[in-house]
């Protein structure tokens, strides 16, 4: 077996066992989704331990990883400084360029083994370790473990337990093979293993047509963009291969041999922006960005750890990481550097109002959490697009946190408040006297959520829309501050609907409609007046008779059909607490809501709090964000001398096209001028906003005024019923349209099914049937036809009278020679007798004649 | 010469045996008739013993003797059977063997 094992090693940086095969933290749950689907079944608890186990493992060597990638920042922050021996005057020369003190680069860990390779060119397998790549390692596998653990109480009983756990593994480790790709190819690996399992999960009860539907449509929509990520892919490869293998001797695939390309100044700007716009497409899809969102809420068919998992740290994730991953690209092609108004920024923009719109609108719960995930991912794409890399990178960590709580909290009330339902208006109400430590952990996770001051929202949120004001978008920044408002009304509305109020449907006691929940929209138009009486007769009567106790067996029927059994929950119906495996998880990530901040708290805002966080607090922007700094390319490339050889004299032409305007009146360094010779950059220098106590007060003034708005609103419309705000659909043709307008989802989905479908599609499919009918088919025809005709030729000719003819003759002479001879045979002893006596006698004469001549 | 004339004897002998097997149609009067070609060639074995002077033609001939006498025995027991079961001997209604 022939491993190739290339280790990249620079300055006297330290390593360790963990950061060296943290490929295990991927391949130990891929092993384990085979274990489960091997032996699954007999084990006793049907193959949720192995789930468990392995993701449990794989957070240990994350944790050990992260714990050893600080210990080599810090290495190289201390200790490395006087082994860098020539290399400090390059740096010397930048710090002094950039006036400030630099740090120096920290190379990522990058193990790697060939996959397989075509014609010289090596496809590699491993894992390529740095800050991002650490910070989402740890989050996903610390997320995975908690919505397991959730699931073991909250899937119990299912028909299809263990493939969901199957599923479940499988899918966080899709979701680590890609954060950890070391190359575009096991990127994309690691993106088709994740829509895969989006696919499988999301219809995970596909007996309900609805489920199915929703199912393909989050696959296929997230296909539209993944045809996106292979164009972006070749586009790369074929732009930075011949510089890779020149300057790098790793090829266009490699990961950093791309981010150095893109920085080097080699790759023409049309390349680029070609490549960020088709790589962004990609993330359009993933990350359910406008105007491909709409496959995200429609993927709450799902069960709700599914949608936990899916839209905190994995899944939606993605689209994000890959911008984060190879930001290079973006930053020239988009030339975010000179403040070019980017795509990812005017997606990002328009998806946060949108999606924080359509929220108003949703009568499920997990609906309106599915839009305000929607809509805070268009804040990280918003803060990747002007520049913000770091604040964008924090909001995935804290944003992970308090969505999965907010999500799980979600399904904790479906699971014991409101009888599977999700729906909001009907079955809700009055939850928080039932569910007060399912009520607290929402009430954290929504002030996080909202960015109020010290949960963790605050100061992933507030640093996105500080840098974007301050990197020069005004128009984005109150875009921004907008969104943080009407994030502020929409789960004000969702949390007084749920938690305050009167209780209503099943969260009275009252079983108006059965269908978990899960299939609200689809479900909704089914119920009848004949159902609702049934079921009402069947609560209301005494139990003992044999009408209710036929309707409950109908109702058990029910859940069995779908899959979502709960056993637990036929004694008592009423709304409780959740038990244990519920509320565990749920409190941890609350903590986590209300602390993760603190890994990257901005110092001013930490003093106008009255604390003193001294320095060196800001742990994410010291690990986590590459250094702007260049490295050599003999420490690039892993040998020394080599590839300085290589290098033309003119390798290093500015491109006078995208560098030439922000050239020499702008700040240099990396991606903001061309390395010098001999060097190579990774990540541009990305500039940070120096909070100020004014920005702040006025964000945090615009969240309270949402608050208060919001909090009005809901007092007056849904308890006062006040008669001015009651009925103004009906009445009122602005706020009829307006709200039909959002309730019909901006008519996207009619959008895509009518315009697309029916005037694309369908003509295409049409044309496609007619080439298909009357040109290919008229070929293969055509070829049928000859051949047929071909088959008979040789058929009366040579199969018939050749060889049937030779064959015939052969057996015909047999068969005369038998007959000729048959008459010898008589049985008759003297026949035979004189036979033998005659010849015997021919012989003799013969003899005789023989030796007498 | 005396040789000539056991030649001659056994010559006639033979012809005569052979034409027993061929002609009769009685199984005892055909295995007579081998009988008679089996000493036949038993003369001519010792005839011609006599004539080059060595002793192998005596033996030989006593060998065929003592064959010829198994052979008997055998032929005798297949009448028998055959009587047994068809109540004939005649050789020309067996012919279940035709081809």
């Amino acid at each position: 077996m022939v491993a190739a094992e290339e280790t990249y090693k620079a300055l006297e940086l330290s390593s360790g066992w963990f950061l060296e095969n943290a490929w295990l933290i991927a391949l130990i749950p891929a092993v384990a989704f085979a274990l489960i689907i091997a032996f699954g079944k007999k084990m006793p608890f049907k193959g949720a331990e192995f789930g468990l186990v392995s993701i449990g493992a794989s957070l240990v060597i994350a944790t050990g990883a992260g714990i050893q990638w600080m210990q080599r920042t810090d290495s190289a922050d201390h200790g490395g400084e006087a082994a860098q021996g020539a290399f400090n005057g390059i740096r010397g020369a930048l710090r002094a360029a950039e006036g400030a003190e630099a740090e120096p680069f920290i190379e990522p860990v990058v193990s790697q083994w060939v996959w397989w390779q075509n014609s010289g060119l090596e496809f590699g397998i491993g894992s390529h370790i740095d800050g991002l790549s650490i910070l989402l390692l740890w989050l996903v596998a610390f997320i995975s473990l908690l919505v397991q653990v959730f699931s073991l109480d909250y899937v119990r009983g299912d028909r299809r337990y263990t493939h969901f756990f199957a599923a479940l593994t499988l899918f966080s480790s899709g979701m680590l093979v890609m954060v950890m790709a070391s190359n575009t190819v096991q990127l994309i690996l690691g993106w088709e293993i994740m829509g895969l399992c989006s696919f499988m999960l999301i219809g995970h009860w596909w007996e309900d047509a609805y489920n199915s539907h929703s199912a393909l449509k989050a696959f296929f929509t997230v296909r539209v963009g993944d045809v996106g990520l292979l164009i972006g892919v070749a586009i790369l490869f074929f732009g930075s291969n011949q510089w890779a293998v020149d300057n790098l001797g790793s090829n266009g695939f490699d990961i950093r041999a791309i981010q150095a390309w893109a920085l080097s100044g080699d790759g023409s700007s049309w390349t680029l922006l070609m490549a960020s716009v088709t790589l962004f497409i990609a993330a359009i899809g993933k990350s359910g960005q406008f105007p491909f969102h709409t496959w995200l809420p429609d993927a709450m068919a799902g069960p709700t750890p599914v949608s936990s998992l899916l839209h905190s740290s994995t899944m939606v994730v993605a689209g994000v990481f890959l911008v984060a991953r190879i930001y290079p690209v973006f930053w020239e092609g988009f030339n975010i550097a000179n403040g070019g108004l980017s795509f990812i920024a005017i997606i990002g923009g328009i998806t946060i109002v949108i999606a924080a719109l359509l929220a108003f609108v949703q009568d499920d719960i997990k609906k309106v959490l599915a839009y305000s995930t929607v809509s805070q991912l268009g804040y990280m794409m918003l803060g990747l697009g002007t520049g913000a890399w770091l604040p964008a990178v924090f909001h995935v960590f804290t944003h992970a946190f308090f969505k999965c709580c907010l999500f799980l909290a979600a399904g904790s009330i479906s699971h014991s408040g409101s009888h599977h339902s999700f729906d909001m208006k009907k079955d809700m109400g009055g939850l928080r006297k039932f569910m007060p430590i399912t009520f607290g952990a929402w009430c954290v996770s929504t002030l996080a959520l909202t960015g109020v001051i010290p949960f963790a929202g605050f100061w992933s949120k507030d640093e996105i829309i500080d840098n974007v004001g301050d990197a020069g978008y005004t128009f984005l920044f109150w875009v921004g501050l907008f969104g943080a408002a009407l994030t502020a009304m929409y789960m004000t509305r969702a949390t007084y609907l749920t938690f305050f109020g009167e209780p209503r449907g099943a969260a009275a006691g009252i079983h108006l409609d059965d269908d978990h929940g899960y299939a609200t929209e689809h479900r909704e138009t089914l119920v009848t007046a004949a159902t609702i009486d049934r079921k009402l007769v069947s609560v209301g009567a005494a139990p003992q008779s044999l009408g209710a106790a036929a309707a409950h067996g109908d109702h058990d029927d029910h859940d069995g059909d779908h899959g979502d059994h709960h056993d637990d929950h036929h004694d008592d119906h009423g709304p409780h607490e959740s038990g244990k495996l519920i509320l565990v998880p749920i409190v941890i990530l609350a903590v986590l809501a209300l602390t993760s901040g603190f890994a990257n708290p901005t110092p001013l805002a930490g003093d106008a709090l009255g604390l003193n966080l001294g320095e060196g607090v800001e742990l994410v922007k010291k690990y986590v964000e590459p250094r702007p700094e260049a490295v050599s390319l003999d420490i690039a490339a892993g040998h020394a001398g080599e590839s300085l050889q290589l290098l033309e004299p003119g390798g290093f032409v500015p491109q006078s096209e995208s560098g030439g305007e922000g050239e020499g009146a702008k700040k240099t360094g990396c991606g903001r001028s061309t390395p010098e010779v001999g060097t190579v950059c990774y990540f541009p220098a990305v500039s940070h906003a120096v909070p100020t106590l004014s920005k702040i007060l006025l964000s945090l003034g615009v969240v309270a005024m949402g608050y208060a708005a919001a909090i009005g609103f809901c007092i007056a419309f849904y308890k006062n019923k006040h008669p001015k705000l009651v009925g103004l659909t009906e009445r009122s043709r602005i706020a009829r349209s307006g709200y039909l307008f959002l309730k019909n989802k901006y008519y996207l989905d009619a959008l895509y099914q009518n315009v697309f479908v029916y005037f694309v599609s369908r003509p295409l499919a049409k044309a496609t049937y007619w080439f298909n009918q009357n040109v290919i088919d008229a070929a293969v025809d055509g070829v049928g036809a000859g051949g047929k005709r071909a088959g008979e030729f040789v058929y009366k000719n040579i199969d018939q009278k050749l060889v049937d003819g030779a064959v015939n003759a052969s057996g015909t002479i047999a068969s005369e020679t038998g007959h000729g001879l048959q008459p010898i045979q008589s049985g008759r002893v003297n026949h035979y007798a004189s036979l033998l006596f005659g010849a015997a006698a021919v012989g003799a004469i013969v003899l005789v004649i023989l030796n007498v001549s | 010469m005396l040789a000539v004339n056991f030649l001659l004897l056994a010559a006639v002998l033979f012809c005569i045996g052979v034409f027993g097997v061929i002609a009769r149609r009685n199984a005892v009067m055909v295995l007579m008739s081998i009988e008679l070609i089996l000493n036949a060639v038993n003369l001519n074995l010792i005839a011609f013993a006599l004539m080059n002077n060595n002793q192998e033609g005596h033996v030989f001939a006593l060998y065929v003797i003592a064959i010829a006498a198994a052979e008997v025995g055998v032929g005798l027991a297949m009448v028998l059977m055959i009587y047994r079961n068809r109540k004939s001997i005649a050789l020309d209604e067996l012919s279940e063997m035709k081809g």
